[in-house]
């Protein structure tokens, strides 16, 4: 009951925080990718990196249990599949949590959206075997792998270097990265000419 | 025409531009908060995943139509297996979570709605010429509903099946697998990116 209890708390302020970066606003999204409005992607950067830091602090200072990280395998299909989703997101400004929660938004092309996202899903689920059995699921990389030696798991690695360290740097790096990013890199010479 | 439209009434279009493009956080305070949220998780459940439950939805209807769908097997770890391949993977998961939705990850995602709508409400909705499609779709697709709602039903269509296919999406691979620092989370960035830029730039060439 208490994980039901979590599920609402944590779900809820997920979605909340969705809408108020404006990742349920698709002009960002679509903007993010074309390049001329980075204001999402620094949102993003930032905030992967500061789940980086508490996550990687909280492992070093016993905060965070080991047990509570799920890393997924490394598979060709994860970047043929990163690439169809890539497609979508950008024709759509919807990838599929901020499309729910932009549906919510009471975004009419969101709803429809989501129609769409539970027929792909309903596709995948018909046509599985077919993508197992031309090998697309064979791992890569090691599989389940993580960069580095994370202390109180037993994932493969990249590098046999301290996990820990390579999370803190790395939570480090995006953040800077989101901090130097202009806030856009296309047109803006344009812009400012017509708007002159 | 449409710069000279823009020059004739720059308050206008500047404005409507600015109004559709307001977020109500800056990218620190917002990066900052949805940095926690994902920390909060891992610290006292599980990374965020959101693309698995579209498939434990279609499972529940599709269990609704038709009920021999999902079954009880002893045999499965789960204690449910299917007709469906995928359904019946990793002794039965999906299968289980079909029959039983009420679990963390499907009230999460019911959470996120609720939670979306919420906020939402509270900055006052989204304004009506929004709610059929977005400002930099009007501006280069033109304002026909059919036709963004066609795109976006395809869209949403390869979004997921790509999600399946990756095991994850935006949240699961990209936030929660790069925080942790997962290979995996970087090879799907890496071809999300890679599809999604060239793609924009190719098909919103025009901004108000």
């Amino acid at each position: 009951m208490s994980s039901i209890l979590l599920a609402i708390v944590i779900g809820g302020a997920f979605g909340f925080t969705l809408d108020r970066v404006g990742a349920t606003n698709p002009n960002f999204i679509i903007r993010m990718l074309n390049l001329t409005n980075l204001h999402l992607m620094r949102t993003i950067l930032l905030a992967i990196g500061v789940a980086a830091l508490l996550t990687f602090g909280g492992l070093l200072s016993g905060l965070v249990d080991p047990g509570h990280l799920s890393v997924k395998d490394a598979y060709l299909g994860v970047f043929v599949g990163g690439v169809l989703l890539g497609l979508g997101f950008a024709v759509a400004g919807y990838c599929p949590g901020t499309g729910l929660a932009a549906a919510a938004s009471g975004r009419f092309d969101a709803m429809v959206f989501v129609l769409g996202g539970l027929a792909g899903a309903f596709g995948y689920m018909v046509t599985y075997a077919d993508v197992k059995a031309s090998g697309m699921l064979d791992k890569i990389l090691g599989g389940k792998a993580t960069l580095g030696n994370i202390a109180g798991t037993s994932y493969p690695v990249l590098m046999d270097i301290p996990g820990e360290l390579v999370g803190l740097v790395l939570g480090a790096a995006f953040i800077a990265i989101a901090w130097f990013l202009p806030d856009r890199i296309v047109g803006a010479k344009n812009r400012t000419v017509a708007a002159e | 025409m449409k710069r000279s439209r823009s020059v004739a009434s720059p308050g206008l279009s500047e404005q409507k531009g600015h109004h559709a493009m307001r977020a109500p956080l800056s990218w620190k305070a917002g990066g900052l908060m949805l940095g926690i949220v994902f920390f909060a998780a891992v610290l006292l459940v599980k990374p965020i995943g959101v693309s698995t439950q579209f498939v434990i939805f279609d499972g529940i209807l599709w269990d609704a139509v038709s009920p021999s769908v999902v079954t009880e097997s002893a045999d499965a770890k789960s204690g449910y297996t299917s007709m469906n391949v995928y359904l019946a993977k990793s002794g039965g998961k999906y299968a289980k979570s079909v029959e039983n939705p009420l679990n963390y990850s499907f009230v999460f995602v019911l959470a996120l709605i609720g939670g979306a709508a919420i906020s939402a409400r509270l900055r006052g909705g989204v304004e009506k010429a929004e709610r059929a499609m977005p400002a930099v779709w009007r501006d280069n697709f033109g304002d026909a509903p059919w036709k963004r709602y066609l795109a976006a039903f395809l869209a949403g269509f390869v979004v997921l099946y790509g999600a399946r296919l990756a095991g994850g999406c935006t949240s699961g691979h990209m936030m929660s697998g790069m925080m942790q620092t997962a290979v995996s989370g970087f090879v799907f960035a890496a071809g999300a990116f890679a599809a999604g830029i060239p793609t924009a730039l190719l098909l919103f060439r025009k901004e108000s």
